[in-house]
């Protein structure tokens, strides 16, 4: 049992990354990714949304007809962004200035209602919160590091606003240049981050995957054996 | 009759699980609603002091504010807010929020502060999508280019030198961006011939009601 849960993780963070594979909720992992902080702010907000949706459609699944289910999704989903907006309105002013509209877009991330869909109204309420979990830390992790891989190249400079998760003083952070190369921060960075981090992805995956075994994962994948 | 029966459950479940969400948020609205409009007032408090140069508010500033919306004669077609402060009945300055709307990238929203005697209190922005690195430098915590303002009025330069350097008046521009300067300078000086004209008017007026 805890194994199959370190395996629905191990999915979400690495295997069937949201944003790496599915290339879901791409939006705003690319608008607001331009400093680490609000990587990490707006993917905290998603990665709470979707294990609590997940766990919520998961408890709600077997009696729920099928044909009212999107509505019903789309009601889970767009309450619980609610309550996360208020909060983060509440507690880090700051940050929801910040990330501004995309924390209520969040409701519109592809990446939560397909996990609602695919897994959690097929799956028990544990499993269902540990593919949240796991999909939600997988897109957060990839939104901090191209948000800092941006902030690093863009800004010459890391943790620049951190003050707005802990609070007191503006905070400019680590500065190691004046300026930084300002395309990293336009939009066409957004793009190439993505692409660098994918193909680094793929990458890896080809190092760790002899050729052989290389075809028979590509045929597990064709015929969705491992498909949950 | 099953048919009809399942669409009941389906709309009793819909309706059901649509009450539950509904709870859910509105429990946590009663319990964020006092922090959310503290931090708002705390925020245009914090937003408009460097306007006034050190000047504090004594009564609240939603006590103060004037609404006015388009049209009116101030730049931009939104809505317009006049933040008056006094000292007892004296009138100490009056902060414009108008909008600048001819920016490189869309409307700039300028904070201008004049005291009672029309010269520049303080000048800062409020929000704006000027390009980073260039046009951005509109923003005090980028540059000290809005300082430049402080203290200046319409007579100090006469107002056809109310320009930029680049355009034959007596203000610097940015290097690498004019439109969005220029943008912001045009706002303040509309802003200015406004407070000239009307200046006895916006003291006297009494505050805009608050929505309900």
């Amino acid at each position: 049992m805890a194994s199959s849960l370190l395996d629905r993780l191990q999915h979400g963070l690495w295997r069937d990354n949201p944003g790496l594979v599915q290339l879901l909720g791409l939006c705003p992992l690319l608008a607001v990714t331009t400093t680490f902080v609000n990587g990490l702010g707006l993917g905290v907000a998603t990665l709470i949304v979707l294990a609590m949706s997940n766990a919520l459609v998961s408890i709600t699944r077997r009696w729920i007809r099928q044909e009212i289910r999107i509505p019903i999704y789309v009601l889970i989903i767009a309450s619980l962004v609610t309550c996360i907006e208020l909060i983060f309105k509440a507690w880090f002013p700051t940050l929801d200035r910040s990330l501004g509209i995309f924390i209520p877009l969040i409701v519109t991330n592809c990446a939560i209602v397909a996990r609602a869909e695919v897994f959690a109204s097929r799956n028990p309420v544990g499993a269902s919160i540990a593919d949240g979990v796991g999909m939600g830390a997988g897109f957060a992790l990839l939104l901090m590091s191209i948000g800092a891989f941006r902030e690093l190249i863009g800004q010459a400079s890391i943790l620049s606003r951190l003050d707005m998760i802990t609070g007191g003083e503006p905070f400019a952070g680590l500065s190691f240049a004046d300026r930084g190369l300002l395309l990293a921060i336009l939009p066409p960075g957004a793009f190439f981050s993505l692409a660098l981090a994918v193909a680094a992805k793929n990458a890896i995956d080809r190092k760790r995957t002899p050729l052989n075994r290389t075809s028979v994962w590509r045929r597990e994948q064709l015929t969705g054996k491992d498909n949950p | 009759m099953s048919e009809n029966q399942s669409v009941l459950t389906s709309g009793a479940t819909l309706a059901f699980i649509a009450a539950v969400c509904t709870a859910l948020v509105a429990a946590t609205y009663q319990a964020t609603a006092d922090r959310i409009a503290a931090n708002e007032k705390a925020l245009l408090e914090q937003s408009l002091q460097p306007a006034i140069a050190g000047l504090f508010f004594e009564g609240g500033v939603s006590e103060s504010r004037l609404v006015l919306e388009p049209p009116h004669e101030l730049p931009g077609s939104d809505t317009a807010l006049i933040y008056r402060v006094y000292s007892g009945d004296e009138p100490v300055a009056a902060l414009l929020a108008v909008t600048a709307p001819d920016g490189f990238s869309g409307p700039i929203r300028v904070l201008v502060g004049v005291a009672a005697d029309g010269s520049v209190s303080g000048v800062r922005i409020l929000q704006h999508r000027e390009t980073p690195g260039y046009g951005d430098s509109i923003d005090s915590t980028r540059s000290d280019w809005v300082l430049q303002f402080d203290g200046r009025s319409l007579g100090d330069p006469v107002i056809t030198q109310w320009h930029l350097r680049v355009d034959g008046g007596d203000f610097d521009q940015l290097t690498g961006a004019s439109i969005t300067p220029r943008a912001v300078l045009k706002a303040i000086r509309e802003v200015l011939v406004y407070f000239d004209a009307n200046r006895d008017e916006i003291f006297a007026l009494p505050a805009t009601e608050e929505e309900p």
